[in-house]
């Protein structure tokens, strides 16, 4: 006997644990299986670039810690770097280190948070997290007593940072960075022979090196894929040409590997600190610019190597006090554009998986 | 660099500097597969793309990027047609062209002829405008954007 089936749609979200935001699927399943997926965002939509036409180019930095709200340093370096570029404005070497820092530090909160939600949706629920907010809530406290922020800093100034860590700030990084290698050993131990995780992970939403290279795919997951691309290395900003660091790359382009790829990010992230620490140079840590900057008629685009990806920032000026246009390449929706090959043919669950490896923040997606 | 597009795709380039090329539109998806194609542009990643008003026309942006010899390569695409501006769609050559083109359709009002998903992405079917043009904000003042009504109320319901 044959059983007819015929398919239906399924919601998930926008309010659902394993969308990390408000952010909606459709899916249209047969049986357990995903005919189609598309997905429905807009609900985080503030209109961002439309208000940076309205602001100066310093009003503009809180609103870029607001798009990405897990990597607020990194939003405001290649806001920053990208008006530094159209304005032609130098940098003080320690403020370069300092970006280094606070933006690497940045990096390890947020792969913590990204590697504790991906193994919370592949089924560890919270206890993996947690070991994982433990680390992130001291890297917190370090941008805190910096610039009094915990997640939107505003820290990054167009010419440098705004504040200099206060004295207290250095024992409190060196226990941290002292620290970071025992932990991510632990869980490297708890979780990288995990044979649920591996069941859940390996071989799921895979992605091949062409695929992710047209499909506009950057950051852990295009490096999972096996293409050793950082702009870390190929575009060096700030003094990133200075470290020495590796760029660590998956084999198959599956779940696994970006889970991987963003676990030994964070050893390399910390070798950084570890460098940029010990180099650190005295000096100013910004320059100072004119409150009301008029850079000249022209564009700028700058990118960094944010957490999720290439994270860019194009600035046009009609040589006004505010930016003419301002749009951010947001590598959170640019990685989902694969979404559909990688989902379609799966099993809902492995569909979760593969939404949680690609580490998705819905500030950034809606902007 | 320009030199070098005219001839493999000869009449698509309008001008160029030595940051940008602009191309003609109805030429764009043949540059671009020239680009991606050509072993010395290798312009594999289509790294970003975004729409710009300049008040007198809107101007298309491709960032590409080449992974293997690391250069940057802008193309530009300017379209005159204020109220039916379109540009055919990369979708084609990049994938990775699927969400930005529909995020530069929702928000800037650009279509792009052959994309295969064109539908508002940030905003709702049927939403007055398209936010990022420079005479959005001149919409006449009893025009509100957003819904008329609560979506479950019918418009004809008295209160």
């Amino acid at each position: 006997m044959t059983t007819a089936s015929e398919p239906y749609v399924l919601n998930i979200g926008p309010q659902h644990p394993s969308t990390h935001g408000v952010f909606r699927l459709r899916v249209v399943m047969d049986g357990e299986r995903i005919q189609d997926i598309d997905m429905v965002v807009g609900y985080l939509h503030r209109s961002m670039e439309k208000l940076a036409e309205e602001r100066t180019y310093t009003q503009n930095i809180p609103f870029t810690d607001r798009t990405d709200y897990l990597a607020a340093m990194s939003n405001n370096l290649g806001y920053c770097l990208a008006v530094e570029r159209l304005a032609g404005v130098e940098v003080p070497e320690r403020a370069s280190y300092l970006r280094v820092i606070f933006a690497e530090l940045q990096r390890l909160a947020s792969h913590s948070m990204a590697n504790g939600t991906f193994i919370n949706d592949a089924g560890a629920w919270q206890t993996p997290l947690m070991y994982m907010f433990r680390e992130r809530e001291k890297i917190l406290d370090l941008f805190e007593m910096t610039c009094g922020a915990r997640l939107t800093t505003n820290y990054m100034r167009i010419g440098g940072v705004a504040f200099d860590p206060p004295p207290e700030f250095y024992p409190a990084i060196e226990s941290l960075i002292a620290e970071m290698p025992t932990r991510i050993a632990e869980y490297t131990e708890l979780l990288v022979d995990n044979e649920i995780l591996i069941a859940r992970a390996r071989g799921i939403g895979v992605l091949t090196a062409a695929e992710a290279i047209n499909g506009s795919i950057t950051g852990p997951m295009l490096r999972a894929s096996g293409v050793p691309w950082d702009l870390r290395k190929a575009e060096p900003y700030c003094a990133y040409d200075q470290f020495d660091f590796e760029i660590p790359v998956g084999h198959t382009g599956d779940c696994y590997d970006r889970f991987m790829v963003r676990l030994e990010e964070m050893r390399q992230s910390v070798r950084i600190i570890r460098q940029a620490l010990d180099g650190l140079p005295s000096g100013p840590h910004k320059t100072e610019i004119p409150l009301a900057l008029r850079p000249a008629p022209g564009e700028a685009y700058a990118r960094v190597e944010g957490p999720r990806g290439e994270l860019g920032f194009y600035v046009v000026s009609d040589g006004g006090p505010a930016p003419a246009r301002f749009h951010i390449r947001a590598p959170s929706l640019i990685n989902l554009s694969l979404l559909r090959q990688m989902a379609v043919g799966a099993a809902l669950p492995d569909a979760i998986v593969t939404l949680g490896s690609t580490d998705i923040v819905v500030g950034e997606i809606d902007r | 660099m320009a030199a070098l597009l005219e001839a493999g795709v000869p009449g698509s380039v309008v001008t160029s500097t030595d940051e940008w090329v602009e191309v003609r539109p109805e030429r764009l998806v043949d540059a671009l597969r020239w680009l991606h194609d050509d072993p010395e542009m290798d312009a594999a990643q289509l790294s970003n793309m975004c729409g710009v008003d300049r008040y007198d026309h809107f101007e298309v942006v491709y960032h590409l990027q080449s992974l293997d010899q690391n250069h940057q390569i802008v193309v530009k695409a300017r379209l005159h047609d204020h109220e039916a501006a379109s540009v055919p769609s990369s979708y084609p050559v990049y994938t990775g062209a699927l969400l930005q083109e529909r995020e530069v359709y929702d928000l800037m009002g650009i279509r792009f002829e052959g994309h295969p998903d064109l539908r508002r992405m940030f905003l709702w079917e049927g939403y007055p405008g398209f936010p990022l043009r420079k005479d959005f904000l001149q919409i006449s003042a009893d025009h509100h954007p957003g819904l008329p009504h609560f979506p479950f109320e019918t418009g004809e319901q008295e209160r």
